[in-house]
């Protein structure tokens, strides 16, 4: 079983990639868990056709401690599982030890156990790595590899940066690794060039570019997956490709984070100073 | 009438606790860190805990609690306790030298979200983990389960640090005392050498916290299980855990780790569950029960038939931590009295209910159950329709005292009163001690009450 944490800054496109990307892998045949660690609890809307998706931290304070896991896991587009973490309302409480609590959770339920017969398990990370409740998903023993979401944006390539820093401390104590950067197409100038220099600098690969499509936003109106909506669309075969990508990787690497400067350096040259 | 609020009338509560029967997890996996020989529990969070928790243990044992913490301030709030946890592993080290230092998180760390095992591998990149010394952890949030819960995480950390796999099975035993006294460790081990069986016992906190006053302070007691011994468990012919609550996970992570068999049974609190216990051994290890052992139990059987007319129909009131709470009931069922009111403050889940109500099923009176429950509410159905005997901690004196109950203390905290870090309450020996206690509470108040013509010479 391989699990994989998604991160990047927000509204970066991670959860629409993920599920694309999942969905091309179950459409593989690939049995996929995701699970999702955002308050929002929209991780898993487009496998699901809708938030029909009752949150773990909502059914634990509903229920108590004894829940069980068909309570929180529900069967999504071509067999997928899927659990969303869930959490406060924004401005109260915590949403990081939500996190905690959910995946410790999920782990005490057996979803994670052999019996599942799981070829892959996808956390799909809110933001940056702001707290330690949402490094949970790459503790020992949890995510092995890590895929960033970046486009060719500043702030979207800064963060991505700082979430490898983030990597490194929890690399240098265990097992987890980065497996690449997915660039998400904001359509900026150069940006296949920038984000393949920047991934360069980060000891890593950019594993798959995705471009800018409506067509996402289209099946995402309709709370489906650009593989599930229309399969033949040339998008769909972008997140195919994506998904073959991830499943053939074996490229692990502890990044390098770059310094601030020379993260400038990197727009100026390939940005809009080019 | 120190609780002359408490009403009768009870009231649909959801988000209140009045009076808890429990108190938090660290507590209790810095009980359970205790149980291994030269080991430094180490709260990884602010001062306030750790020396809560230290007096919590040190007004129950009467003994000193050493332990260290990770002091955090605002500033480790914010940026997480890594900094402080490196540099007191350092100093605990370099200073107090201790065989392990097991780590416990609180509230505080919990939620910010240090993760230990990442903290423990910074400082061991570092060296400052001296060769041939370890630091284990446990994860133990106070808004989680009690600390019963915490003794149970504790003593699984230490399955999951010190148990390897082996390829040749020996003959020992594992045996998982449960949250029990140092007393009842000391008997549990003594039954099992009765038996004739080698047993690698953890924890083990006899002769740690019930040791002698020798004049002379000792950081490290001689008691407690050895590192030595615990990497050796992975190995073992399998394990006997007593008490489902405190011990099943640590039993279950061995069989796991290990595939070292376990056979998860009752306290033995009682004849029935020290049979149990007994026997189960006997299976196990090959052994035939030796005439010592058959003889205590007989001198119990003994007392139960002789003094049956005075526990006959008896109702009980009882009060605490989980594992104990089954074993007193269905001991007491066994007594023919009637355990008609049962509260423990540990969230131990509907399977622990479920077992309560079948061992009860046979009571014929109405039977109350509380999972998690308070003293609040224990002390409302008393009000409700009284009882002949009431057990738990220290804390139900109030009630005892407000009801003119005769009470037995038994279980965490005993604050006013010596003897549980003595005399155990488990095997024979200690079942002959609970019959007594018993016997003692029901007579004193059958003398105190009797009319002249009907205060009896022989009982």
């Amino acid at each position: 079983m391989r699990k994989i944490a998604i991160y990047g800054k927000g509204g970066i496109g991670k959860s629409t990639t993920t599920q694309n990307t999942v969905a091309a892998l179950a459409e593989m045949g690939k049995r996929v868990m995701v699970v999702g660690c955002d308050p929002k609890a929209d991780s898993t809307r487009l496998l699901l056709g809708g938030l029909a998706q009752k949150t773990v931290l909502d059914t634990l304070r509903e229920e108590g401690e004894d829940v069980e896991l068909e309570d929180v896991r529900k069967k999504g587009y071509s067999g997928t599982l899927c659990t969303e973490s869930g959490g406060p309302e924004p401005g109260v409480g915590c949403a990081g030890r939500g996190i905690i609590t959910s995946i410790n959770l999920l782990e005490q339920l057996g979803a994670y156990a052999d019996s599942n017969d799981l070829d892959y398990v996808f956390y799909d990370v809110l933001g940056d790595v702001v707290c330690g409740g949402f490094a949970m998903p790459i503790r020992e023993g949890k995510a092995q590899e890590i895929y960033i979401v970046v486009s060719g944006e500043m702030m979207a390539m800064y963060a991505a940066n700082n979430i490898c820093k983030g990597i490194v401390k929890f690399a240098e104590a265990g097992g987890v690794r980065l497996g690449g950067l997915i660039c998400n197409s904001r359509k900026v100038d150069n940006e296949l060039e920038m984000i393949q220099a920047l991934a360069g600098k980060l000891g890593t690969q950019m594993i798959h570019f995705v471009p800018r499509d409506n067509m996402v936003q289209r099946a995402e109106i309709n709370r489906k997956t650009v593989i599930d909506y229309d399969a033949e669309h040339p998008q769909a075969q972008e997140y195919r490709s994506l998904a073959k990508k991830i499943d053939a990787n074996e490229m692990r690497v502890i990044p390098t984070p770059l310094e601030i400067e020379e993260l400038e350096t990197l727009l100026i040259d390939y940005g809009i100073a080019a | 009438m120190l609780l002359r609020h408490t009403t009768e009338e009870i009231k649909e509560r959801k988000a209140l606790t009045v009076n808890p029967a429990k108190t938090c997890q660290p507590v209790g996996a810095m009980y359970a860190a205790l149980g291994i020989h030269g080991c430094l529990p180490h709260s990884h969070g602010s001062q306030g805990c750790y020396a809560y928790h230290r007096s919590a243990l040190t007004k129950h044992y009467k003994e000193p609690v050493m332990a260290a913490t990770s002091a955090f301030t605002e500033g480790a709030s914010v940026f997480g306790g890594q900094a402080n946890l490196v540099q007191a592993i350092d100093n605990i080290f370099t200073v107090y030298n201790p065989e392990v230092i097991a780590v416990h998180t609180t509230c505080l760390s919990e939620t910010i979200g240090d993760d230990i095992p990442q903290i423990v591998s910074k400082a061991t990149a570092s060296g400052k983990v001296p060769p041939g010394k370890y630091v284990i952890h446990a994860n133990t949030p106070s808004y989680v389960g009690s600390h019963v819960t915490g003794f149970a995480n504790m003593t699984k950390a230490m399955v999951t640090y010190f148990a390897e796999p082996a390829e040749k099975r020996s003959k020992t035993l594992n045996l998982i005392p449960g949250y029990v006294e140092p007393s009842d460790m000391e008997e549990i081990r003594r039954l099992t050498e009765l038996l004739g069986i080698e047993a690698i016992m953890f924890p083990d906190t006899s002769r740690v916290l019930n040791g002698p006053l020798t004049g002379k302070f000792r950081m490290y007691p001689e008691g407690g299980v050895t590192t030595a011994a615990l990497s050796k468990i992975g190995a073992g012919a399998g394990t006997v855990a007593l008490g489902a609550i405190a011990s099943g996970p640590a039993a279950k992570a061995l069989d796991t780790k290990c595939k070292v068999p376990c056979e998860i049974l009752d306290l033995p609190m009682g004849l029935l569950a020290t049979d149990a216990f007994i026997d189960t051994l006997r299976r196990i290890a090959g052994v035939n029960v030796p005439e010592a052992i058959n003889y205590e139990r007989g001198q119990m059987v003994d007392i139960i038939s002789d003094m049956h007319q005075y526990f006959y129909g008896k109702r009980v009131a009882v009060v605490g931590d989980p594992d104990q709470l089954l074993a007193w009931t269905k001991f007491l069922v066994s007594l023919d009295m009637y355990p008609v009111y049962l509260v423990t403050g540990t969230p131990a889940g509907k399977k622990f209910e479920t077992a309560l109500r079948d061992a009860t099923r046979d009571v014929p009176q109405e039977v109350k159950i509380k999972v998690p429950g308070d003293l609040f509410l224990f002390h409302q159905w008393i009000k409700q329709a009284p009882v002949d005997l009431l057990i738990g901690n220290t804390y139900v004196k109030y009630i005892a005292r407000d009801e003119d109950i005769p009470f037995i203390r038994h279980g965490f905290p005993i604050l006013d009163r010596v003897g549980h870090s003595y005399f155990p309450t488990v095997g024979y020996r200690g079942g002959i001690r609970l019959l007594e206690m018993m016997l003692d509470k029901l007579l004193d108040r059958q003398d105190r009450d009797a009319p002249e013509t009907a205060f009896e010479l022989t009982m």
